[in-house]
């Protein structure tokens, strides 16, 4: 299968990392990978904050980018800009005669990574993965399109039996689903209230006990890396991808 | 302007006592909330057809509204509508003053609180004593509510004792047995004494002019049969069409609200005490409110009038948690007030729909699907042009920027150029904008060779 990738100015810019290892995985599992570099943002922090006329202009451009770029497929490692594809891109674009149908046909091309690791290559990710350590994870609020709490739970257990797992247990937090706090330009407008989520939030995630947390959102890991680093709680924060392939041999483990 | 709601808000966040108390009281209901809703069968399918049924309403409300106080008054019942809440206000005292009603009971009802009726009956005379045992303890303590179901959710118990002891000079105790048993001797002396009772309207059945009221405590009833007058204020929306639509919203609103079953008490009145009945008001008048709402109903939002005012948003609102109702400056806090709020008090909250994460929790335990998060971005977009010029600016250039690949790239340079470098590759105080991030936790510095550049350099060639 012949997959672009969507990867956010976040991934790009702040954890790299992550980006590779779902090349090295879309690869492992047979994938042709491909980049568009004129990619930007998808616009979600204007589209979010209303300033919709900005968030257009983003939203045509991606549009553009993935338009001139064919490919069966495009994968997101993040569940919120997928959204931001899927539903809003269209719907910003939906007035825009040269755009509306492009913009659609794009939204229908784009899946968030475990949700196309699942649905369109058919992986079983618990099996694949592995854990040498406990484990436990954050759940992206805006991943309820892409996948649900208890689907991401799944993902992330190992088998009982029948596997290479050496039994490290996932971990849940208290309150699986509760947002970080971080919401675009919330955490700037109000910090004090975005910070005192992020603290309710890193107490449920530090009490598992665990130092590994799951997060395939590059917002929230901003944000929760963040606050873990402050109140020096000893917390790492890998997307999906990464473990995967550091389980798959893809790639070495993070230091 | 904004800044009023950041303050309010941001001092919120530091009353430890206040937030603990919420905090516990809220994750208490959700879990309640999600029990019950787990435990009724085809929950999801019951939500679709209360949703449904809401939108209809909505969509007909004219002729159900008719229908609903053609149907009050054949039963018996007056109709009264008011445009907005000084008439609402002057109806209800003027019906007051002409009976020469001196002491009113109080159940609870967000509307009367919308119009500040309190204080308008008692500038005529008239005094009012709530009935619901929170209100009535938020009245006693010249307080506010700060939850549109749970108005004393932001209290501990110690503070209902202080201020019991103090009004009502009993002997101090923290049982809430006690402190119930108080309250309720109390009231009964009250009771005895009123001549007029005043509620809200949880729903108001189209068919038959029949008000459904639901209460846990038993004062709504007292509240409505003891007095001569029962005035029951109800805004517009309340209505359903038919008596057989109430069970669906009756198996969601307790169980969204905090996981019980079904309410303790659900009181359906038609008309006023008739001469077979052993108790029940003389007269009982229907107000029927608009302020507002007509408004709503034609605009862009006209979604937020399904709402039931379960109060289930509320609780599974992180930033209600961890700021409390007050901070809102409404009577409708929580998420479904950050809508109705701007919309029925105008441009001087245009900013509370801006002060959400947008996480979509409330979306997920509202009983009516009301999709919040939508309709706050959407709010938010129509409010965009009262946000400061430097913010409007400053998101122009950005998305400007943005569309272009290499600026694209340029900013990712100079965002890694100002995030100085102390050698952990963490950043303690953010520069320009950055720095409300760096209040409340370090930033993590854009990454020595963005992805873009691995691709470049290596990836690309790696199959
Ligand atoms: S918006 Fe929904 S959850 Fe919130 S009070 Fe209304 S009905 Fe309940």
């Amino acid at each position: 299968m012949n997959v672009a990738l969507f990867v956010t100015c976040l991934t790009d810019t702040f954890f790299p990392r992550a980006g590779e290892a779902v090349v090295r995985v879309l690869r492992h599992y047979g994938c042709q990978v491909s980049f568009p570099a004129a990619q930007t943002c998808c616009g979600q922090p204007a589209y979010n904050s209303g300033f919709h006329n900005e968030a257009r202009r983003l939203a045509a451009h991606l549009v553009d980018v993935f338009t001139a770029h064919p490919c069966d497929c495009i994968v997101t490692p993040s569940a919120s800009c997928a959204a931001m594809v899927q539903h809003h891109g269209p719907e910003l674009l939906a007035g825009d005669p040269h755009r509306a149908a492009a913009a659609q046909a794009v939204a229908g091309r784009t899946f968030e990574f475990g949700r196309f690791l699942r649905e369109r290559l058919q992986v079983d990710i618990a099996a694949a993965l592995q854990w040498r350590e406990p484990v436990t994870f954050h759940y992206p609020c805006h991943a309820r399109d892409s996948y649900s709490p208890a689907e991401l739970q799944a993902w992330l257990t190992p088998p009982l039996c029948g596997s290479t797992n050496s039994g490290a247990p996932l971990r849940l937090p208290l309150h699986v689903d509760q947002c970080c706090g971080f919401g675009g330009l919330f955490s700037v407008d109000y910090p004090e209230v975005s910070g005192a989520m992020l603290a309710e939030k890193l107490d449920g995630l530090a009490a598992t006990g665990a130092r590994l947390v799951v997060c395939n959102e590059a917002a929230c890991a901003l944000q929760l890396a963040g606050g873990a680093h402050r109140r020096g709680l000893p917390l790492r924060f890998q997307h999906l991808a990464e473990c995967l392939a550091e389980a798959l041999g893809l790639m070495e483990p993070e230091a | 302007m904004s800044g009023g709601l950041q303050d309010r808000m941001a001092a919120a966040t530091r009353d430890k006592r206040v937030i603990g108390a919420i905090r516990l009281a809220t994750w208490r209901k959700v879990e309640k909330r999600e029990t019950a809703l787990a435990s009724l069968p085809h929950a999801d399918d019951l939500r679709a057809r209360a949703a449904q049924i809401r939108r209809h309403t909505i969509e007909h409300l004219p002729r159900y509204l008719g229908q609903f106080a053609e149907r009050v008054a054949a039963a018996g019942g007056h109709v009264h509508f008011a445009a907005n809440a000084a008439v609402a206000c002057q109806i209800i005292t003027k019906l007051a003053a002409a009976r020469t009603l001196r002491l009113a009971v109080k159940s609870k009802s967000m509307t009367s609180e919308e119009i500040h009726l309190n204080a308008a009956l008692e500038a005529q005379g008239v005094q009012v004593v709530e009935t619901d045992l929170g209100e009535f303890i938020v009245q006693i303590d010249r307080d506010r509510p700060s939850h549109i179901i749970t108005p004393i959710i932001h209290k501990d118990r110690k503070q209902v004792a202080e201020a019991m002891v103090r009004e009502l000079g009993c002997e101090y105790s923290e049982d809430p047995q006690v402190l119930s048993m108080i309250a309720r001797h109390h009231l009964r002396d009250i009771f005895r004494r009123c001549d007029l009772g005043i509620s809200g309207v949880n729903f108001g059945i189209a068919e038959s002019g029949t008000l459904c009221l639901i209460t846990n405590e038993g004062n709504g009833r007292l509240t409505t049969t003891r007095p001569r007058v029962h005035v029951a204020l109800m805004g517009i929306e309340k209505v359903i069409p038919r008596l057989t639509d109430l069970p669906v919203f009756l198996k969601l609103i307790s169980r969204a609200s905090g996981g019980q079953a079904m309410s303790v008490y659900t009181t359906l009145i038609t008309g006023p005490r008739k001469p077979s009945d052993r108790d029940g008001p003389e007269e009982l008048h229907v107000v029927i409110m608009d302020n507002g709402r007509s408004g709503i109903l034609n605009g862009p939002a006209a979604e937020v009038l399904n709402c039931i005012r379960c109060g289930a948003c509320l609780n599974a609102c992180p930033v209600y948690r961890n700021t409390g109702g007050h901070a809102y400056d409404s009577v409708y806090p929580g998420p479904i007030g950050a809508l109705i709020t701007p919309l029925l008090f105008g441009p001087a909250h245009a900013e509370l729909p801006r002060a959400s994460s947008l996480c979509g929790a409330c979306k997920v335990a509202c009983p009516v699907n009301i999709d919040i998060p939508a309709l706050l971005v959407r709010l938010r977009h129509l409010s965009r042009g009262q946000q400061p010029w430097s913010k409007r600016l400053l998101m122009q250039l950005w998305s400007r920027a943005m569309s272009s690949p290499t600026l694209y790239r340029w900013g990712q340079y100079l965002l890694r150029g100002i995030v100085a470098d102390d050698g952990t590759g963490w950043a303690t105080r953010g520069p320009g904008p950055l720095g409300a991030w760096t209040t409340q936790r370090d930033l993590l510095r854009p990454a020595a060779r963005s992805f873009r550049e691995r691709w470049r350099e290596e990836l690309r060639d790696d199959a």
